[in-house]
C-alpha cells in the first residue's frame, strides 16, 4: 500500500478524520485508533462517509479501541475491517511510508 | 450543612473515555463534590456520552476500565445524570446502549430507581442555566 494513514482523535471533536478522507488517494489505507473508532460505529454521523470511502481505500479500525468504548463488532461499519496491534504494525510495515493525522 | 452552603454543581461531560483523561479526571472530582454534601448533577453530551455506554472493556489497551464506577454513584447520593439524546443519534447510539445506573430510594424500601434521564439539546440548555457552579471535562 502507498500510504497508510492513521487518525486517532474523535471525529466529532476535530476534523482529522474528514481531512484524512478528503486526501488518501486510492490504493491507499485508513487505519482508526482510539477515540477516532467512535466514527466506525453504525449510525454514526461518518458511517456514510467511510463506507463511501472503502470503495477505494481499505478502512481499519483497532479491535482493541473499540472494545474499550463497549463498540462490539457487529456494530461496526460494514466496509470498516478490524485490525489487532500486530495487524496494525503489519499494515505500517508493508506500507510505503504512514502519515499520521493528530 | 446549612442551605446556604450547599450549591448545584454541574459537571459537563463532553469526551469519550480512554482517548484523554479528562472522563476519568471527572469521576473523581464528582465523588470529591459527593463528598461535601453538594446538589450534584452530571450531564453527558457530545462524545461524553460515550462514558456510559455499556460493556466497555479495556484488556486490550491496558487501561483501567473505570466505567463500573458510574454504578456506584448512587451510593454516593449522585442521583442525577442527564444525557443528551441529540449527541447519542449522531453517535448511533440508543438510551438501551447505556448501562443501567440506578440509586435506591430508603424512603421507599430501597427501591431501585434510574438515574440516567435522556434529555434534549433545549433541556440540557435549561439544566445549565439552573447551576450555581459548572465544571467543564
Amino acid at each position: 500500500m502507498p500510504t497508510l494513514h492513521t487518525v486517532n482523535k474523535s471525529p466529532f471533536e476535530r476534523n482529522s478524520l474528514a481531512t484524512c478522507l478528503e486526501r488518501a488517494a486510492g490504493g491507499d489505507g485508513v487505519l482508526l485508533c482510539e477515540d477516532a473508532v467512535i466514527g466506525a460505529r453504525k449510525g454514526s454521523a461518518f458511517a456514510k462517509a467511510l463506507a463511501e470511502k472503502a470503495a477505494t481505500c481499505a478502512i481499519y479500525a483497532l479491535a482493541p479501541d473499540l472494545a474499550a468504548r463497549g463498540i462490539k463488532g457487529e456494530d461496526v461499519v460494514e466496509a470498516v475491517k478490524t485490525v489487532d496491534y500486530s495487524g496494525f504494525v503489519d499494515l505500517a510495515a508493508d506500507a510505503d511510508r504512514v502519515c499520521a493525522w493528530l | 450543612m446549612s442551605e446556604k452552603s450547599r450549591k448545584k454543581f454541574l459537571y459537563l461531560n463532553r469526551r469519550a473515555p480512554y482517548g484523554s483523561v479528562y472522563a476519568l479526571e471527572s469521576l473523581e472530582v464528582v465523588l470529591i463534590g459527593a463528598a461535601f454534601e453538594q446538589d450534584v448533577s452530571l450531564a453527558f453530551l457530545d462524545d461524553g456520552v460515550y462514558q456510559l455506554v455499556e460493556g466497555q472493556d479495556t484488556a486490550g489497551i491496558g487501561m483501567k476500565n473505570f466505567s463500573k464506577t458510574y454504578r456506584a454513584l448512587g451510593d454516593f447520593e449522585v442521583r442525577k445524570l442527564f444525557v443528551e439524546r441529540e449527541s447519542l443519534e449522531a453517535r448511533g447510539l440508543k438510551e438501551s446502549d447505556l448501562m443501567p445506573i440506578v440509586w435506591e430510594d430508603e424512603d421507599e424500601d430501597w427501591a431501585e430507581k434510574p438515574s440516567i434521564a435522556v434529555v434534549d439539546k433545549a433541556a440540557m440548555a435549561e439544566l445549565i442555566a439552573a447551576s450555581d457552579v459548572v465544571l467543564s471535562f
